[in-house]
């Protein structure tokens, strides 16, 4: 492809200091995400899917740092900019939606006041009845009645306070926005109203998207390539679409395929996979799914496999042996 | 209501580490680990074994003015003497003992009175809790020093005992607070809805489920129960409250602002006592401050927040 | 408007709670001191004041519940009676003489430690892990833990007995008159920085620690890193988003702090004979003084009382979650 991908990951490790040295949560993670691009990113709880979301915004906190690696978004390396260039770059080019929409929002501010100061805080030109007037549009985008500017938060549904956090990611009209698991603390209705939503602004304003989360059907259905991510590593990135093909996947996806209850004519089947997620300060060695894996090897055990080019997608597993062997997703 | 309840550093209601017994044992050790905590009961230990030993180690009787007035520290004396010739060493041993007894007495009995208000009300609820509630509001924001200067006018000459009851029986407010919040948020825990579906009585529950579930704050409130006390104390004494019989460490400041330690230029003579009040509060602050930093990690690092985001919540 | 009623009815509660204490205490003591008081000085006091001490004290024929109703209202319409040792002074107008000063001095002195401890909290918890943090909590440890009295006897004994800066007694000159003019004034406020830095000296602390670990709290919160990432600038992302948070749980723990700087008050009061209401309290009760006794904790407690209101009204203000009646 020629076009500058909106986001670029390369050979990405982000790691936290603890006492007995650095934990790796992310471990040499490879991707490219390109304009208009949906991909999807799943895992368990612990996968490293939030490590990896806070650390493409540069806002890791305490003892979480890159370890190696680089994150260049739309061809500019994220930590070579200074911390005006960052502020200034961040959330006009990239912007994040957080998971919890109730703690994203400061309880003393008016929603209004909220989305007026990410405005001002970019475009210092901007008039006061200029910022309103855009904020109100703001609002209409994403379907809430104007009316709410003058609300505080805890006055607000817990959808429509999730809808605001995404008024606010898009309101600089960013190329590429990750979303943390954006739906996770709604109901099912409102869950579906806002992934309508989402989907609906995404034709609009053409932006990519990372979508974190940990529902495989809803990430299936939304993105056009999907990410697994299994103790900081991905273990497999694969177009959407041949998802259904069983068999032909990383056994973890497999897994996670299995586990999404289906409804057949009578009945319901779901399929959970056997074990936990590791630990990260004591993973397996070799391929550290082998554990949990039904058709590990001895191999498995001892080495880690390298990422295979296979006709369903990418994907790290001693299983497609003899597919091409890529370095770089 | 949540609101209004006031915030000091130390009130963390519904901590994370309270949930279980054996996260709490883990607090314990780490308490006796932390530096601050060691710190604090150093010199607590200090003076503790001061008060004990207060017989053997004191040299003269506190009381008999044989020496010569206002010496200065010495071998002979080491804190120097009184404008009337007693040894303020003497005074001051038997004053620690005198002073612990009080701070001891004032913060346990506080903490009983604020302990079973605060339980009974948040276990309760309904009008029960409205009306203890409102009344341990009203202590908790009369300045209770004015009020013990009250009820010091009418009850003459009393002895330190006395005035230990005195400062516990106004002085419960805020542990009753504190409790009240804490046992809230634990009576709703399942452990506590399964033992009252188990049909244990109210009584087995609050003492058998919920307060153990407190101990670290149980131990907070102490604390700030035998700091508050300690303080209280030494200002009725200056106020000369406290009689000249005995001799706190309050009552030795009164002797020296009444007997001209100021105008004289015996500073031997108010130095070591106001000076280890405040080392006895300052060990209660560090043994507290440490139970903040174990019970509230964010408190104590930054790091620890994100890594326990890792290790076990979302990602 | 419901949570001003609330508060409103709270107020008025605890006030009529401070009054019944004041009724009550003398009665339940062993022997009623303060009637024995009063035989003492049948036939020395004017008529007017041994009536005004009946209805106080008990010595009425009258019922207990009559007696009350009576002593409530001579309370609220400020009958409050005679002092005796400052006979033929109400105690009303005694108590109008002497409150100035304290409110004066206290007042001054929370104003500096609030503002000053605050900044300082939010200082040092910007910047963490500096010397500042680690030095500071143990410095502010010890300052909380030191008596006023033994404060207000230290700095008296270095700046005004040692160096002879500032003049060791009283609010105020004797040889200046009181009235609006230079000298007096200039002689208030050399009197009154000793007893200003006390109260200081021991409230400072608890704003700094009681700010720094809300901050440290508030740091952690989605909200300010989605602030930090949404490009707010650093100041306006430490004072609006983080500190305006963070300062709440301070604003009603000022309601417990105002009890303890009053108690101060009174100890600072007496070390410099600073003539405040809690010098006026320990001639008082030293002299048996009663009625004047129960009159100034009755003002100490509505003055406590009110000030915690106009707290609660502040911070109704700066949390909307309070004014407008939402849960979190």
């Amino acid at each position: 492809m020629s076009q500058t991908p909106v986001l670029e990951l390369e050979n990405l490790s982000v790691a936290y200091d603890t006492p007995k040295g650095p934990v790796r949560a992310v471990n040499h993670v490879n991707m490219k995400i390109y304009p208009e691009e949906i991909v999807g990113l799943v895992g368990e709880s612990g996968s490293g899917k939030s490590t990896l979301a806070y650390a493409i915004m540069r806002l890791l906190k305490g003892s979480a740092f890159v370890q190696e690696g680089t994150i260049k978004v739309l061809g500019q390396d994220m930590y070579k900019m200074s911390p005006t260039e960052l502020r200034a770059f961040r959330w006009a080019k990239i912007s994040m939606v957080f998971q919890s929409a109730m703690s994203a929002l400061n309880p003393v501010m008016t929603v209004e006041q909220q989305i007026i100061d990410t405005l001002t805080s970019h475009r210092k030109g901007i008039t006061p009845p200029q910022a309103r007037a855009r904020a109100e549009e703001l609002l209409d985008l994403v379907r809430i009645d104007r009316k709410y500017l003058k609300n505080y938060p805890h006055q607000l549904s817990g959808g429509m306070r999730q809808r605001v956090v995404i008024a606010i990611a898009i309101a600089l009209e960013p190329a590429f926005v990750i979303m943390d698991e954006p739906t996770t603390a709604l109901d099912v209705v409102v869950q579906r109203s806002i992934l309508d939503q989402i989907q609906e602004i995404q034709r609009h304003i053409k932006f990519s998207v990372l979508f974190i989360s940990h529902d495989f059907s809803l990430v299936a259905e939304l993105a056009q390539r999907v990410a697994i991510m299994y103790a900081g590593r991905f273990v497999e990135v694969t177009p959407s679409q041949r998802l259904q093909e069983a068999g032909h996947h990383h056994p973890y996806t497999e897994g996670l395929l299995r586990a999404i209850p289906r409804l057949t004519a009578d009945e319901v089947t779901i399929e959970g996979i056997p074990g936990n997620p590791p630990d990260l300060v004591t993973l397996p060695s070799g391929c550290a799914f082998h554990p949990r894996c039904p058709v590990a090897t001895e191999e498995c055990k001892i080495a880690l496999p390298p990422i295979y080019d296979t006709p369903n997608g990418l994907i790290e597993c001693h299983r497609f042996a003899g597919e091409k062997v890529v370095q770089h997703v | 209501m949540s609101a209004q309840s006031p915030t000091l550093p130390s009130v963390n209601p519904g901590a994370p580490s309270m949930k279980k017994r054996k996260r709490r044992k883990g607090n314990w050790s780490k308490f006796f680990h932390h530096p601050r905590a060691i710190a604090g009961l150093i010199i607590l230990a200090f003076f503790v074994l001061l008060a004990i030993l207060a017989p053997v180690l004191a040299p003269y009787n506190p009381q008999a003015n044989i020496f010569i007035p206002l010496q200065p520290p010495s071998w002979q004396h080491l804190l120097g003497t009184t404008n009337t010739g007693q040894d303020i060493f003497s005074q001051f041993v038997w004053g620690a003992q005198t002073t612990l007894m009080v701070s001891l007495i004032g913060g346990g009995l506080s903490l009983i009175i604020g302990l079973l208000m605060g339980m009974y009300a948040g276990y309760r609820g309904g009008w029960i809790d409205g009306l203890l509630n409102s009344v341990s509001n009203i202590f908790l924001v009369l300045p209770s020093l004015a009020l013990l200067i009250v009820i010091e006018s009418y009850v003459k000459g009393t002895s330190p005992l006395i005035i230990g009851m005195i400062i516990g029986l106004t002085g419960w407010a805020f542990g009753a607070r504190v409790f009240r919040s804490q046992t809230m948020s634990l009576a709703n825990r399942d452990f506590v809805v399964a033992a009252k579906l188990s049909g244990m009585s109210d009584l087995r529950i609050m003492f058998g489920e919920i307060l153990p579930n407190m101990s670290s704050i149980v131990a907070t409130s102490l604390m700030y129960g035998c700091l508050g006390a300690m303080l209280a104390e030494t200002g009725l004494a200056f106020l000369g409250y406290e009689g000249m019989s005995t001799s706190s460490w309050g009552v030795i400041l009164y002797m020296a602002d009444g007997g001209g330690a100021m105008l004289s230029g015996a500073w031997w003579w108010f130095v070591p006592p106001g000076l280890a009040v405040a080392l006895v509060g300052t060990s209660f602050s560090l043994m507290n401050f440490a139970m903040d930093q174990i019970t509230n990690p964010r408190l104590a690092n930054s790091k620890r927040r994100r890594k326990s985001r890792v290790a076990n919540s979302g990602t | 408007m419901r949570y001003f009623l609330k508060r409103l009815g709270f107020l008025i509660f605890s006030i009529w709670a401070a009054m019944t204490l004041n009724f009550i205490l003398p009665r339940m003591m062993p022997g009623n001191p303060a009637l024995i008081l009063f035989g003492r000085f049948q036939g020395k006091l004017p008529p007017q004041a041994l009536k005004s001490m009946e209805l106080e004290f008990g010595f009425s024929h009258a019922p207990m519940i009559i007696q009350y109703f009576q002593y409530l209202g001579n309370m609220v319409t400020g009958n409050w009676g005679i002092s005796y040792t400052y006979f033929p002074l109400h105690v009303t107008s005694l108590i109008a003489q002497y409150l100035p000063w304290t409110i004066g001095a206290v007042g001054i002195a929370t104003v500096f430690s609030a503002v000053i401890g605050t900044f300082l909290g939010i200082w040092i918890a910007w910047r963490r892990n500096g010397i500042m943090d680690r030095v500071l909590p143990i410095v502010t440890m010890f300052m909380q833990s030191i008596p006023y009295n033994w404060s207000s006897f230290v700095l008296l004994y270095i700046f005004g007995f040692s160096l002879s800066w500032l003049p060791m007694y009283h609010s105020y000159s004797a040889n200046t008159t009181i009235g609006f003019n230079g000298p007096f004034i200039s002689s208030v406020i050399s009197h009154g920085i000793l007893p200003v830095v006390t109260i200081f000296i021991s409230g400072v602390s608890g704003w700094i620690i009681g700010m720094r670990s809300n901050m440290i709290n508030t740091l952690g919160e989605d909200y300010v890193t989605f602030a930090e990432a949404k490009g707010v600038s650093p100041r306006r992302l430490i004072f609006s988003y983080a500190a305006r948070n963070a300062m709440l749980p301070q604003i009603t723990s000022i309601a417990i702090v105002l009890g303890s700087v009053v108690g101060g008050s009174i100890l600072m009061e007496q070390v410099f004979s600073y003539q405040g209401i809690g010098f006026l309290l320990n001639n008082a009760t030293s002299s048996e003084d009663y009625p004047l006794v129960q009159g100034i904790f009755l003002i100490i407690a509505i003055v406590t009382l009110v000030l915690n209101f106009v707290i609660d009204m502040l911070y109704s203000r700066l949390d909307p979650r309070v004014r407008t009646g939402g849960a979190n």
